[in-house]
């Protein structure tokens, strides 16, 4: 547990002059920013904008041209996934990154598995278990912890993927567009779930294209228009208007 | 019985259907064909001890289908696997051989596996071409002949053999199927198998290393066509270029029969064991029936097709 001193003073995650161009093109240009834990930040912007790069940079997929990147005050450099995902970051991606025919506890620990001693064996019932505290406590409302994957609503999928995010990460959960697959209801099934993150000391970054949804869910707003960032506003102190003309830079 | 019932659900079957299907052929051929012995002990033994060989064969094919990938080419592995051990018997202990037909088997595993998971090739087209190319070489290093095994320790530890009046035949195949099982439904590695034949692409991103269990399935299926190519050539005293040669369309059919499922993502090695009896006993029956080949092939083929067709339907839902 971080004490609350830290918890308030120093930001999970700090970008300092976050730069990344590909070949000429200049994707991300100088962008700063913390996430501080029990926030939601989001990250807006039109298409083109840099989010997605940016997203990949914390994420570890991509490396960031010049700039730095501190974690909980100390520089990491992200070689790759796999070393973000040990750093405590995790990503809920898009296109749902689950193993459809596999029962909701295997996919809540695939390719991390626990395992029992003496013989390494998997330990099912401890997954399951597992699986069925964190299904009650974000109240995610499947049929079974066994149950596939497969024969789950989209927005039932979208919750076991973040459920399994917020289970792996000890720092910061990246949300890549968590609702764009998702119908009214289970839309807002799934925005619950996220704002119920925020009680467990993460730092959340939110893309989304919904205005409505980044009004909803976050605590400030961070604008981005081709590369550069425009702004960052308290999402109490801001409305749509003028968040959308820092999108569009119009107006 | 919910004692039973409940063992029979932790090996995860889908449906039960290759059960029933086992419990219907063999109450078929129990009552017609009760005057021409079908039920006898030694024709029932007879069955298992012939379909040693092709369950060992099917335990490596559940692992490789369940991975999103095939493999053709585990029939010639099985005879060159037994011709190699057959020739190094000559000079060799009974142990060096049994090594190096395994290691034979795992060698032409390893060159599929390289070829599919590092070179990205499809394991339909590599295998496809090694079915071929290593036919071609168990037919050439033996210039057709038949290669006799006169190792008395390899004959009966492989064939002919038993301990304490179990066969070891049978022994064989119980080990194989047990240990399949365990890796398959009780290790990481058998959970990443599953992963990644479901969806390579959510595994990748979830840390699992798809290209090395790519290449460990098609190892591993090598290894086993090499065992069952140890137990055609204690079981025959010899080693041929035909072994394993007709086993492909029975070993297939008794996997997808058994609930593994042909595009990945589900398996089972138990049901594998009973789809491969079951693939016995109808070649037991038939031939019991006094059909003659040509008959037998058309029936057997039909046979399997209903069969597939059946359990296909049953776990697409």
């Amino acid at each position: 547990m971080r004490n609350e001193a830290e918890k308030a003073g120093q930001p999970v995650l700090s970008l300092q002059r976050i730069h990344k161009t590909f070949g000429g093109l200049v994707a991300v240009e100088d962008v700063g920013l913390d996430l501080y834990a029990g926030e939601i930040v989001a990250l807006v912007g039109d298409n083109g904008a840099g989010k997605s790069t940016l997203l990949k940079i914390i994420s570890g997929v991509h490396k960031p041209t010049s700039g730095k990147i501190y974690l909980d005050g100390k520089e990491i450099g992200l070689q790759d996934a796999a070393t973000a995902r040990l750093q405590g970051i995790e990503v809920v991606y898009q296109d749902l990154a689950l193993a459809d025919q596999q029962p909701v506890y295997m996919n809540m620990f695939l390719g991390r598995e626990l395992l029992r001693s003496p013989l390494g064996l998997l330990d099912r019932r401890k997954m399951n278990e597992e699986t069925r505290l964190l299904v009650e406590e974000l109240d995610l409302r499947i049929p079974s912890t066994k149950s596939k994957v497969r024969d789950l609503s989209g927005g039932q999928r979208q919750g076991i993927a973040i459920a399994r995010a917020t289970r792996w990460a000890r720092k910061l959960v990246l949300l890549d567009e968590p609702t764009a697959a998702l119908g009214v209801a289970e839309t807002k099934r799934v925005e619950s779930i996220i704002k119920s993150l925020k009680e467990r000391a993460l730092a959340i970054l939110l893309i989304s294209h919904s205005l409505d949804q980044v009004f909803r869910l976050s605590d400030r707003i961070c604008v981005l228009r081709r590369g550069a960032q425009i702004g960052i506003r308290d999402t109490r102190e801001t409305d749509k208007n003028e968040i959308v003309s820092m999108i569009t830079g119009l107006g | 019985m919910n004692a039973i019932g409940k063992f029979l659900r932790t090996f995860d079957m889908q449906g039960s259907i290759v059960f029933l299907g086992f419990v219907a052929i063999f109450l078929f051929f129990a009552i017609v064909l009760y005057d021409d012995g079908f039920l006898t002990t030694r024709n029932l033994s007879n069955i298992v001890l012939q379909t040693a060989p092709t369950t060992v064969m099917a335990v490596g094919l559940v692992f490789v289908l369940s991975a999103g990938e095939i493999d053709l080419s585990f029939g010639s592995i099985t005879a060159v696997s037994a011709i190699v051990a057959a020739f190094a018997l000559r000079e060799h202990s009974a142990v060096a051989g049994a090594c190096a037909g395994i290691g034979a088997g795992l060698a032409i595993g390893a060159i599929n596996g390289t070829l599919v998971a590092y070179l990205k090739l499809p394991s339909f087209l590599v295998t496809l071409a090694t079915l071929g190319l290593f036919a071609g070489v168990a037919r050439s290093i033996t210039n057709l002949q038949s290669i006799p095994v006169l190792n008395d320790f390899f004959v009966g530890f492989f064939g002919s053999g038993a301990i304490s009046g179990i066969p070891s035949l049978v022994i064989w195949t119980v080990v194989a199927v047990a240990v399949g099982h365990l890796v398959f439904r009780e290790t990481r590695f058998g959970a990443h198998v599953v992963a990644t034949g479901d969806d390579a692409q959510a595994s990748l991103v979830s840390g699992i290393r798809v290209k090395r269990i790519r290449f460990l399935v098609l190892t591993i299926c090598g290894g086993c066509a090499g065992l069952a190519g140890l137990l055609y050539a204690g079981r025959l005293q010899a080693a041929k270029y035909t072994l394993g040669e007709s086993d492909l369309m029975t070993v297939i059919a008794a996997v997808i029969v058994g609930g593994t499922a042909l595009f990945g993502g589900r398996g089972s090695v138990v049901g594998a064991c009973v789809g491969s009896l079951l693939m016995g006993m109808l070649n037991n029956g038939l031939i019991l029936m006094g059909l003659p080949v040509s008959d037998q092939m058309i029936v057997r083929g039909l046979i399997i097709l209903v069969a597939v067709a059946i359990s296909l339907r049953q776990t697409e839902r």
